[in-house]
């Protein structure tokens, strides 16, 4: 599978690691780490409870938003190797709506790539999030997409190697 | 010279469609286009300060020039928050 992708399939996390693990041997060294992160839907938000979520995607943007945090991700760990899949549809809760795998050949890089992936897609990533609650409905709007904006990247930098 | 507008999630609903042709004049912005839509669907002037601009699937600046048959893609606020 590609290691960047928008789908509407269920996400499949151990496959996506098994493969990046894999493309590190095809690659060369191999890698020591594999850091695994799932976003999944929560049940309640801001003390609401939730009975399901639906992402929108702008499919082609929101793909090259990924190629882009993929590129960043090159630039500063240059060894690391990042696989990023993110659903769109109708989620249920526990569900998962984004994951991501960082293979690195330790334990730090991993770590700070997978973090620093998931603040970018937060940032960047024209993904949005619509809350269906008991009594009514919410879009979830946070950040202006700007991957242009240096302040936004290197707070990303900032958490992810906090 | 025509463009087609894509809205997205809130702007989307609030203009009713997702999809919108839009005809400008010669050497107009990406800022042009979306006076243009705006004055159609006033529901969106609020988001004015606050959208992000794509020109045929690539980020824009309000200030870009558009061209016949562009796809241009207003685009509000993303997900994600201070803690996500």
């Amino acid at each position: 599978m590609a290691r960047l992708a928008i789908t509407r399939a269920p996400l499949a996390l151990d496959a996506l690691a098994g493969e990046l693990e894999a493309a590190t041997r095809d690659r060369g060294e191999g890698c020591g780490a594999l850091c695994t992160f799932l976003g999944v839907v929560r049940a309640t938000h801001q003390g609401r409870r939730v009975r399901y979520l639906e992402y929108e995607a702008f499919d082609a943007l929101a793909l090259k938003a990924f190629e882009r945090i993929d590129a960043e991700v090159r630039g500063a760990w240059p060894a690391a190797l990042l696989a990023l899949h993110h659903r769109v549809g109708r989620l249920e809760i526990g569900e998962a709506s984004v994951a991501i795998v960082a293979a690195a050949a330790h334990r730090a890089d991993a770590f700070q790539v997978s973090r620093y992936a998931i603040e970018r897609v937060k940032q960047i990533a024209p993904i949005w999030k619509h809350e269906f609650f008991d009594d009514g409905d919410a879009w979830v709007e946070g950040a202006v997409a700007d991957p242009d904006d240096a302040a936004a990247r290197a707070e990303a930098r900032a958490r992810a190697c906090a | 010279m025509r463009v087609t507008v894509l809205l997205f999630a809130r702007l989307r609903e609030l203009a009713g469609a997702g999809e919108i042709a839009c005809d400008v004049a010669p050497g107009a912005t990406v800022g042009d286009v979306w006076r243009d839509v705006a004055a159609r669907h006033p529901a969106l002037t609020p988001f004015a300060g606050a959208v992000s601009c794509a020109v045929n699937e690539d980020f824009a600046r309000a200030g870009a020039a558009v061209h016949d048959g562009d796809r241009v893609a207003f685009l509000p606020p993303v997900s994600g928050g201070a803690t996500g």
